[in-house]
């Protein structure tokens, strides 16, 4: 393929697995702002997402692909909003939110999530049809003997479901900003992020905060699961990746920023699919873990928040 | 998932051991038509350690393989065992993860008395486990398709009667896909010891034919997102060969139908890229007239024979090659057939050697190095082969099939001699 088709495709591709990384780290990154809790299970309950979407649309296959996915889409990331609410009230919270702790506690969440879906719903990949697949091919300009010709490359194109899956994250992007930024429960959740004792003295009940950021933290990954299920699969390890990369944009973004975590959702996303086109998958991983060790030496506050010190 | 799988383990144990009951109860009722082999049946059963993909990327493959060989080993204990003893299957996970591989190899021989491993398919689990096996001394029969076996890379303890390795496959799809297809091939394969095997075997077959391999493209076996690998193929090239494994490979597929639009090179693929997947799925419409190396063909052929079809319903396949009791759920109908032979490559080895007890391993494997032709009969359906002792490695026909209405019908068929190379080792030499 010729440079110019070949950067379109890269970016076009690229915007679709950052949308949904966008969602997941958000997911990840409010969880650690708010809680302090370094959530090792957040890929699992990506992977939640994915399975109960799964689930979900073949107890509807009666309806249209289309019915299935809607329900899906909102139904999945409740459930594992409540799955979530309840880790945090199970476990999370019976360790004390201690940071140590907690991490082993996540990691403990994550294989009873992983073996749990293994004896479940099995060791197989199943796909779900997404509502609506029509390949859209993009034309380029070429220059022929007689000057500028419009052509067709092989494989320039995307589906109308790739471009609703960027839709729907910015959408959902914007409402977590809007709940965070102008609502009471996110005035809430901010009080509690800059001074949780402060907080408590004015009433706040901390706990139950800390409790509905854990489930809203699960639900945000999960609905960016439903969103990538019908374009790959769900799978019981599916959730590594997610973990990896969402970790890697918290880190960049700073921990706990969420206009930095965006930031850096779309240089990771866009950076890896660009490097993984032209060069490796295994490279462009490479890369973002270095960069990661870079900025935790340098910038360890991360790359967009401003020092501290 | 250590209680779910001892439970497995159990169930396959208790049920097993109720066969063998059973049985024996039976023999001692007939009377002593067995004559010799009374007094044997009343001692331990030959026990096959079975190294199974249950979970991990294998775990579709693991899933058949489980089947197919629980179905031979009720074949062989109806039919009185091997030398009077009943056969009983050990299973363990290796959750297709090779260190695991090897800890359940050192499991089968130290801890759960077996007399045999096999089983195993994918090739980086074989090359994990096999040096432990050889170390232990304990016969090691894969299922595997690699050419580590046949390349010298291996050990004389482990062996491939089962199923023919990607380099004869490749070697006998040259060929066709020169002659019927296109010159021009780009190559997408995992990237790992079996995609590699194809990478340089077909390549090097290609090339024999006058085509050449314009871009290879590997794809991490774990990998889940594919388009952004196609736009590596190049304008001019004529015929897109692809062979994928793990639990992406619908997706694989999928995009690379959504990528070319309907406009694309000729595709021939391994299908590796569809096993255990449902040909009817929503997307693959695209593969309507396109050709598949198959091992063993899914569905149903017309000139279906006999064998074919005892092994179906030994195994409970139906004629589109899915599970008899679930449509949706596709098995891996081009391997899994390896497992049934191998087993009564076991079977007739021990018979060969009168073997008593794991003192006889050697000699067991001496048997087996000694086989040279297997006639196509109800325990080896695929079609007949010939076995190589100092290569250890089996040689068989291979089919293409094309896609027509959504099913593969075969429209050819290579002979074993299309397979056949030189030979690259020769484990007789090395001690036993």
């Amino acid at each position: 393929m010729e440079l110019g088709p070949h950067i379109l495709l890269a970016l076009l591709e690229s915007a679709v697995s950052t949308a949904v990384l966008a969602l997941t780290a958000i997911g990840l990154a409010l969880v650690f702002g708010i809680m302090r809790v370094v959530n090792v299970a957040h890929g699992e309950f990506f992977m939640l997402g994915a399975v109960l979407a799964w689930w979900i649309t073949d107890q509807l296959t009666a309806f249209s692909p289309a019915v299935g996915f809607a329900v899906a889409l909102v139904l999945s990331p409740l459930l594992v909003g409540a799955i979530a609410y309840a880790s945090d009230r199970i476990v999370i919270n019976r360790v004390d939110y201690d940071p140590e702790r907690t991490i082993v506690a996540t990691v403990g969440l994550l294989y009873i999530f992983q073996q749990i879906s293994l004896m479940t719903f099995g060791p197989d990949a199943r796909p779900v049809e997404p509502p609506f697949n029509t390949r859209l091919a993009i034309p380029w300009l070429e220059i022929t003997e007689q000057g500028w010709a419009v052509y067709w490359p092989w494989g320039l194109s995307i589906t109308s479901y790739k471009l609703a899956v960027i839709a729907i994250s910015i959408v959902l992007l914007i409402g977590v900003w809007l709940v965070l930024s102008k609502t009471r429960y996110g005035l809430i959740m901010r009080a509690t992020q800059q001074d949780k004792d402060i907080a408590q003295a004015f009433g706040i009940r901390i706990e139950r905060v800390y409790g509905l950021v854990f489930a809203a933290g699960g639900a945000l990954a999960a609905m960016g699961a439903v969103l990538i299920v019908p374009i790959q699969q769900a799978h019981y390890l599916m959730g590594g990746d997610p973990l990896l990369l969402s970790f890697i944009v918290v880190i960049l973004g700073g921990l706990g920023s969420l206009s930095g975590t965006l930031v850096a959702a779309a240089i990771i996303g866009l950076s890896n699919g660009m490097i993984a086109v032209f060069f490796s998958p295994t490279l462009a991983k490479i890369l973002a873990t270095l960069l990661v060790a870079l900025v935790l030496i340098w910038r360890p506050a991360g790359l967009f928040t401003r020092s501290s010190r | 998932m250590s209680k779910n799988k001892h439970v497995e383990a159990l169930n396959t144990s208790r049920r097993t051991f109720l066969k063998t009951a059973g049985v024996t109860t039976a023999a001692a009722m007939t009377g002593a038509s067995l004559g010799q082999y009374v007094q044997a049946q009343s001692a331990e059963p030959i026990r096959i350690g079975f190294q199974q993909h249950s979970s991990g990327i294998g775990a579709a493959y693991g899933r058949w393989y489980g089947r197919t060989t629980e179905a031979a080993v009720a074949a062989i204990n109806n039919m009185g065992g091997i030398n009077g003893r009943m056969v009983e299957l050990v299973a363990e996970d290796d959750g297709t993860d090779p260190k695991r591989g090897a800890e359940v190899v050192e499991k089968f021989a130290k801890q759960r008395n077996c007399d045999v491993a096999f089983g195993t398919l994918f090739s980086h689990v074989v090359i994990g486990s096999a040096p432990r096996a050889g170390e232990l001394k304990l016969p090691y029969f894969v299922v595997s398709e690699g050419h580590h076996v046949a390349s010298g890379m291996l050990n004389r303890y482990t062996l491939q009667p089962g199923i023919t390795d990607v380099k004869s496959q490749v070697q006998a799809m040259a060929p066709f896909v020169a002659g019927n297809l296109g010159k021009k091939v780009t190559m997408i394969y995992p990237d790992f010891a079996f995609g590699h095997d194809h990478r340089d075997y077909f390549s090097a077959a290609i090339e024999a034919q006058g085509g050449q391999v314009l871009e290879k493209i590997a794809i991490p076996p774990a990998e889940t997102s594919f388009t952004r690998y196609f736009p590596k193929i190049p304008r001019d090239t004529e015929v897109v060969y692809h062979v994928m494994v793990g639990p992406a490979v619908l997706t694989f597929v999928k995009e690379m139908g959504e990528f070319f639009g309907g406009r694309g090179p000729q595709l021939f693929g391994f299908i590796d890229s569809l096993e255990a997947v449902d040909m009817q799925s929503p997307g693959l419409e695209f593969l309507e007239g396109s050709y598949f190396w198959e091992g063993n063909p899914r569905n149903a052929q017309s000139d279906q024979t006999e064998f074919d079809k005892a092994f179906r319903t030994a195994v409970g396949v139906d004629e589109n090659g899915a599970s008899i009791s679930d449509s949706r759920d596709v098995s891996t109908y081009s391997h899994m057939f390896g497992c049934w032979e191998t087993l009564f490559v076991i079977k007739q080895g021990m018979e060969a050697c009168d073997y008593k007890g794991p003192q006889d391993r050697a000699k067991l494997v001496e048997a087996v190095e000694a086989m040279r032709n297997f006639d196509e009969s109800a325990q080896f359906p695929q079609g007949s082969k010939l076995f190589n002792g100092k290569t250890h490695q089996v040689f068989g026909h291979q089919y293409i099939s094309r896609v027509e209405s959504g099913k593969l019908n075969r429209v050819h068929t290579t002979s074993i001699e299309d397979g056949l190379y030189e030979d690259e080792v020769d484990y007789t030499t090395q001690s036993l």
